[in-house]
């Protein structure tokens, strides 16, 4: 299980990403939940902005919970895996678990692109 | 050699026992054959399939840790929410709520839809895990239940990483130190449904809800209990308004004590034949006869009997309802309503196919546990085979009457004889182990049945060995001496004809005797009467002597008168003068003598 490197060196905030995704419209509401900072949540996280910069820009929150801090939010989206990635909006949630490794599944899992047939 | 004798100094320095510490439940009869709970601090797995009791169980281990040992607990539902659990178990008289209240209970509702999921990639089961510990951490929690944890296959895809988070859970709550009991369905030819009993080795206990002849019949067994000596059968097991309630039944001995004191049947006829007390306390009473001769009845007298000494009865009847036995006992004269009222009797009526077998002895022992009866009446045993076969109602009988037998209750059991059967045999075959046996049997005579009733066995006493008539009386039971005629023993019409024929020739003599006396009494008078007239007749004769007498003396005063007369006429002188005056007076005196002799 390799890691990707380069996560390790982006310090992003959330305020930082809020405010790039600052256009009109549907603004998706994400949340990420994960616990300290293990290898695997900041591998997520940074699948996850990859994503979001591709196919979202400017048009996404992102919030990361760490459920070591907070453990009594866990129960709130029911959350059991980590990292898992709750999308609040658009309607209806949206639950993938895993560090978002596979880009493809999470997209379909995002509903950002429908799922393929042969799939 | 020398290997031998080290292995066996090695062996006798460690120490032989050790006991494991065990959590206990508190559940009736559970902590007994797991030798004192489930192990504490070790995962406990309960299998079983659907509608088996296993949430019920383990939630009762929770609530009963949380109220009875100080113990609180975090339950985690993958299957109902807490409202629903709050419910459910409310019934059975658990306050779920108040229990949260107070921080001894948490409930934490697991909900995983796998629609809603996606997986990319790696991933863990930290989430659940920080919401264990929170829910630990908040409550101080030592006891876990969680329920059904195998919910998490149908959620997540990844098997791999379940299974080693499974895992890692297992050895996470054994370091927590908390008695945690996992859940899990039965799975087809294995425990459970995802070979949950491999990671859970410690102890495990198996839930089966059977049906036989559509007769459901709880049942647990534990399987496996490491570093315990374990029952290893089935045990039967209840689940009403108290909860869970497990029978310890098979380990019942015969070392009951025994009681010198004698209980009265009721009757007080029987109590002279049961060698003139009565039977012992804590002995086991048989009845049997056929059809319509009387069982209940006697029941009733030695229930009411008890009743009046002040002893609580407990009445299991199968056939009839509280209601009829009652209505029914008002005729022969017996109130079992004032007892009823007075709660020293309780009646418990069941159909015996209501239940299984288990089921019923479930059923009896936790009453008898409960109402702690002095007496208990089983009316008819012989229906609990309608409940399960011949050999079970016969093994359950057994225990019941042991059970019973060790609390010192004095039961009265009876039994039905068919028509065709051999009529000193029990179906159930309870005759060898029974202390005093009565048997009621119909006499048919003369064109009628009657009722007679003999002791066919009582252990310890010097019994009757006579068969008495038995009479059901608007004042109850009678027991009377029968006649042995030329046919047989003499009952009913039989026996009062009998007893108008013996009254008749009674009444013949007597009035011969009667006669002879009256003859008698008039010889005596005709006798008398013959004395008195010649009595009378030599009195007369008498009389008539004396006035003869005087009469004599009469004339001769009148020929010397008439002489002196005569003399004086030829020689007149003074002297005769002075006699004449003389005479008169004798003559006068003599006359009065007479009258007063007469």
């Amino acid at each position: 299980m390799k890691k990707p490197a380069d996560s390790d060196q982006q310090p992003m905030s959330l305020k930082e990403i809020g405010e790039q995704g600052g256009e009109p419209g549907e603004v998706w509401e994400l949340r990420l939940y994960v616990a300290g900072q293990t290898p695997r949540s900041v591998a997520a996280f940074a699948n996850l902005k990859k994503i979001c910069e591709e196919h979202l820009p400017g048009r996404y929150n992102i919030e990361v919970v760490d459920l070591i801090k907070h453990p009594q939010l866990a129960a709130g989206d029911q959350i059991l895996a980590i990292p898992t990635l709750v999308r609040k909006l658009p309607q209806p949630l949206r639950k993938i678990v895993g560090d978002l490794r596979d880009t493809e599944r999470a997209l379909v899992g995002l509903q950002l692109r429908p799922a393929s047939p042969e799939k | 050699m020398q290997l031998n004798r080290k292995k066996k100094t090695s062996q006798e320095t460690t120490p032989v026992t050790r006991k494991l510490p065990k959590a206990p439940t508190g559940i009736q009869g559970l902590d007994e054959i797991t030798g004192g709970g489930f192990p504490a601090g070790r995962p406990t797995l309960i299998c079983g399939s659907a509608g088996a009791g296993k949430t019920l169980l383990s939630m009762e281990f929770l609530v009963r840790g949380a109220i009875q040992y100080n113990e609180p607990g975090v339950f985690m539902a993958f299957e109902e929410t807490a409202a629903e659990l709050t419910q459910n178990v409310r019934s059975l008289g658990f306050d779920l709520d108040e229990l949260v209240k107070e921080k001894k209970l948490a409930i934490d509702y697991v909900r995983i839809e796998r629609s809603e999921i996606d997986e990319t990639g790696d991933y863990d089961l930290e989430g659940l895990f920080i919401r264990l510990g929170a829910a630990i951490d908040g409550t101080g929690a030592k006891r876990v239940v969680l329920d059904t944890i195998e919910n998490l296959f149908a959620g997540l895809q990844n098997q791999g990483i379940l299974r080693a988070e499974l895992r890692r859970l297992f050895r996470w709550l054994k370091d927590r130190g908390v008695s945690a009991v996992i859940t899990a369905e039965r799975g087809e030819g294995a425990l459970t449904r995802h070979g949950l009993e491999e990671y859970v080795s410690d102890c495990v206990i198996l839930l089966d809800h059977r049906i036989t002849d559509q007769v459901s019949t709880r049942r647990l067994r534990i399987v496996k209990y490491r570093g315990t000596a374990h029952g290893t059968n089935e045990y039967p097991f209840l689940i009403d308004e108290d909860g869970f309630s497990v029978l310890p039944v098979t380990s019942l001995g015969l070392q009951h004590q025994v009681s010198e004191e004698r209980i009265s049947s009721g009757i007080p006829r029987l109590d002279t034949m049961l060698g003139g007390k009565g039977f012992y306390r804590g002995s086991t009473v048989l009845i049997s006869g056929t059809a319509g001769t009387g069982k209940t009845s006697l029941s009733a007298h030695f229930v009411d009997a008890a009743c009046r000494r002040g002893e609580r009865c407990l009445y299991f009847s199968f056939e009839e309802s509280p209601g009829q036995i009652v209505r029914n006992m008002r005729s022969i004269g017996l109130d079992l309503g004032q007892w009823i009222k007075k709660d020293l009797l309780r009646f418990h009526s069941t159909r015996a196919t209501f239940y299984g077998l288990e089921m019923h002895l479930a059923i009896i022992h936790k009453i008898v546990q409960e109402f702690q009866p002095r007496v208990v009446v089983i009316d008819p045993v012989g229906s609990l085979i309608q409940a399960g076969n011949r050999r079970d109602a016969h093994i359950m009988l057994i225990r019941l009457i042991d059970f019973l037998k060790q609390k010192g209750i004095t039961a009265f059991l009876t039994n039905l004889t068919g028509g065709g059967e051999a009529i000193e045999k029990t179906d159930v075959e309870i005759s060898s182990i029974v202390d005093s046996w009565l048997f009621v049997r119909d006499i048919e005579l003369g064109g009628e049945r009657n009722r007679a009733l003999y002791v066919l066995k009582s252990r310890g006493m010097a019994h009757s060995n006579q068969l008495r008539e038995f009479l059901l009386t608007e004042r109850g039971i009678d027991l009377l001496d029968v006649y042995v005629g030329p046919e047989g023993v003499l009952t009913g019409s039989s026996r009062l004809s009998q007893e108008a024929r013996e009254n008749a020739e009674a009444m013949a003599r007597k009035q011969e005797a009667e006669r002879r006396d009256r003859e008698r009494r008039r010889k005596r008078e005709a006798l008398e009467t013959r004395i008195a007239a010649l009595r009378k007749e030599f009195q007369t004769e008498e009389e008539d002597a004396d006035s003869l007498g005087a009469e004599e003396v009469l004339r001769e005063r009148v020929i010397s008168h008439t002489r002196e007369v005569l003399a004086r006429s030829r020689q007149a002188d003074k002297e005769p003068n002075k006699t004449d005056s003389n005479g008169s007076k004798n003559r006068n005196k003599r006359q009065h003598e007479k009258a007063s002799r007469q």
